[in-house]
């Protein structure tokens, strides 16, 4: 066969090697292909371009060349006439200059705010340490433990010469994360015992797991807060009262806790049956085989609807408002009652909203690289 | 070829053990919802002896091995493994798959876990070995079933011939007393059945307890002591393969012999 080709090849003048099709690459040809390949693409391509560019444009108008960086403050009270004069042509950033330790701290004694910022700052780092490889061990518990008593501390006080700060004047950024750090960090080894126990072959176990799941998903955020904050203190003993906090804290974390069972137990279910069975065959316990083998591959599989849960309750904490926490989003709303600053909505909406962002957009970017490191095993 | 010679002195090898049976199986029933799936099933398998359980597909021989070991439980009779009765009872559960390995028809290794973790795995936190015992022996099984290079690829990176030879490292790790093979060249492509086949030649020669479900009439004959022809649920004929193959008493094996020659 080869010989033929071969000999055809050498005979016939015309099969002698030909130059490959011209490949056209770079930025001309990618646009010539994807945007103007036809009459009506490049008309659609051309008035997205024109949207596009004027919303920048107007963008940018609004937020740097227009906006009015700081006001004149006349015995305490803001002078924000300029601001009012722009009619919304430009931004007002000195809200944010003015308000934004209130919007991070809230009710928090002013004195006092280098320990709600350490605060903030303890936290993200205790998130990168967690995110770090090569901390993936058991020196992490006591890095947590350590870090969240010293969060407590720093947050109540009342010791070490640090002066008591009630919970109610806790307010801002720090509540947003406690509430989501705690929650999470209880929620998840919950929804990872309930989504097994709902594949229990006990039927009392997976009973209790499918009630509160159903239970507990059947219901809105919302109302279980309500719950948490003005029902459940009518079952308690007179004079006995838990932290307001604590119970938004609990109802959160059981609410995350059925959301993420669910999502775990997606996992199990995806695992082939051989799996157990080699596990089993090999003599595994069950904690052994759960531990080692199913968990393991099971959490790498639902990375992405497990971060999907993970954001979507890191924001839902600001609900927490209805409840007269004041979480960030909250604190950001009370900053503008005031009346010198009220009609400022936007310039303080668009600074929380960059603050959720940041926090958002850094799990989901640490979940792909996860995702993509864990599952190497997957590629040849 | 010599083979009557070698097979008449493997067998009277197995005979001579005067050991209590390593598995016995006494009037074993099982049924899905209402499929009779075994029927009184009686074996008795002596220490060091090879079984080759053949038979059509869907004729139990799975389910009867995967019982051994209780991946399946059996509802009526009575499976011994070891010498200890198969019951609810976990602990002996768990003591007679510690002594029982399994190679699987789809290999079934950890995918998240290199060869030499999954080799080591069982050893580790069921033999309770340390870790630096486990890898060596390990390495010694890997070496057996020449693939030691390969102790730090993950499972997913290796052929199919590949990752069932390391399945069989794995269950040799546990220092099995028995090992179960469930088809384990089935779900191979034909180019690498023979190095799994070679690997449980050489298992077979170290005087390991095998059984076998197989359909590899040439690894019976080389290896097999006794062959188990297995229909619808029922043993219908044993013997020596030899003798088995080539004067069946029953028409249902002669039906399946001549279906499995013309298969091949």
């Amino acid at each position: 066969m080869s010989d033929v080709t071969l000999n055809a090849a050498t005979a016939n003048p015309e099969a002698a090697p030909r130059t490959a099709p011209v490949v056209s690459t770079g930025p001309v040809a990618w646009l010539r292909a994807n945007l103007f390949s036809s009459w009506i693409n490049t008309a659609v391509s051309l008035v997205l371009a024109y949207l596009l560019i004027r919303w920048t444009i107007g963008f940018i108008d609004w937020a740097f060349i227009n906006a009015i960086w700081t006001v004149p403050v006349q015995g305490n009270i803001p002078q924000t006439q300029a601001c009012r004069e722009l009619e919304g042509a430009g931004a007002c950033w000195a809200v944010i200059g003015e308000k934004h330790r209130f919007i991070l701290f809230g009710t928090y004694p002013y004195e006092e705010h280098w320990r709600p910022l350490l605060v903030c700052a303890l936290f993200i780092a205790l998130y990168v340490v967690s995110a770090m490889r090569r901390f993936w061990s058991w020196v992490l518990i006591p890095i947590w433990i350590g870090t969240l008593t010293v969060i407590g501390v720093l947050m109540w006080g009342g010791i070490l010469g640090l002066s008591y700060v009630p919970q109610e004047r806790w307010g801002g950024l720090p509540i947003t994360l406690i509430l989501s750090t705690f929650g999470l960090a209880f929620a998840f080894p919950l929804a990872v015992l309930v989504a097994l126990g709902r594949r229990s072959k006990l039927p009392a176990i997976k009973m209790l797991c499918v009630l509160y799941v159903e239970l507990v998903r059947g219901v809105p955020l919302i109302s279980l807060l309500f719950m948490a904050s003005v029902m459940f203190p009518l079952f308690l003993p007179e004079g006995m009262n838990i932290d307001k906090l604590l119970r938004a804290q609990v109802a959160i974390t059981l609410f995350a806790g059925a959301y993420l069972a669910e999502v775990v137990r997606a996992g199990l279910q995806t695992l082939p049956r051989g799996q157990y069975e080699a596990a089993d065959a090999l003599g595994l316990s069950y904690w052994y085989k759960t531990g080692f083998i199913i968990l393991p591959q099971a959490l790498r599989l639902v990375i992405p609807p497990l971060v999907n849960t993970f954001i979507g309750f890191f924001k839902d904490t600001s609900l927490v408002l209805i409840i007269g926490i004041f979480d960030l989003l909250t604190a950001g709303k009370t900053a503008i009652v005031e009346p010198a600053w009220q009609g400022f909505g936007i310039e303080v909406y668009v600074f929380v909203g960059a603050i959720y962002l940041v926090f958002c957009f850094a799990m989901s970017k640490y979940s792909q690289d996860l995702e993509r490191d864990l599952n190497q095993h997957r590629s040849r | 070829m010599g083979q009557t010679i070698e097979t008449e002195g493997r067998f009277a090898s197995a005979m001579r053990t005067d050991a209590p049976p390593a598995i016995v199986l006494a009037d074993v029933n099982k049924w899905f919802g209402t499929l009779h799936v075994l029927r009184d099933i009686n074996l008795s398998v002596a220490t060091g002896e090879r079984v080759v359980v053949c038979g059509p597909s869907g004729s139990g021989k799975s389910t009867m091995i995967r019982c051994i070991n209780r991946l399946e439980q059996h509802q009526q009779g009575k499976i011994m493994v070891d010498g200890i009765e198969l019951s609810d009872d976990l602990r002996s559960l768990d003591a007679i798959r510690r002594e029982v390995g399994m190679v699987f028809q789809s290999f079934n290794l950890f995918p998240h876990l290199t060869v030499l973790e999954n080799c080591t795995l069982a050893p580790i936190w069921v033999r309770r070995m340390p870790k630096k015992e486990a890898e060596d022996l390990a390495m010694e099984y890997l070496e057996r079933v020449r693939i030691p290079e390969q102790a730090k690829k993950y499972p997913g990176q290796l052929s199919g011939g590949q990752q069932q030879r390391v399945a069989i490292a794995r269950a040799l790790c546990m220092k099995p007393k028995i090992m179960l093979f469930d088809e384990p060249t089935s779900a191979l492509d034909p180019e690498m059945i023979k190095e799994v086949l070679d690997t449980m030649v050489m298992l077979a020669e170290t005087g390991m307890t095998m059984i076998c479900v197989t359909h590899e009439m040439g690894f019976a004959r080389q290896v097999a002591d006794r062959v188990v022809f297995m229909d619808r649920g029922e043993i219908v004929e044993s013997g020596e393969p030899e003798a088995l193959f080539s004067d069946p008493k029953t028409d249902r094996l002669r039906l399946f012999l001549s279906q499995i020659l013309r298969g091949h």
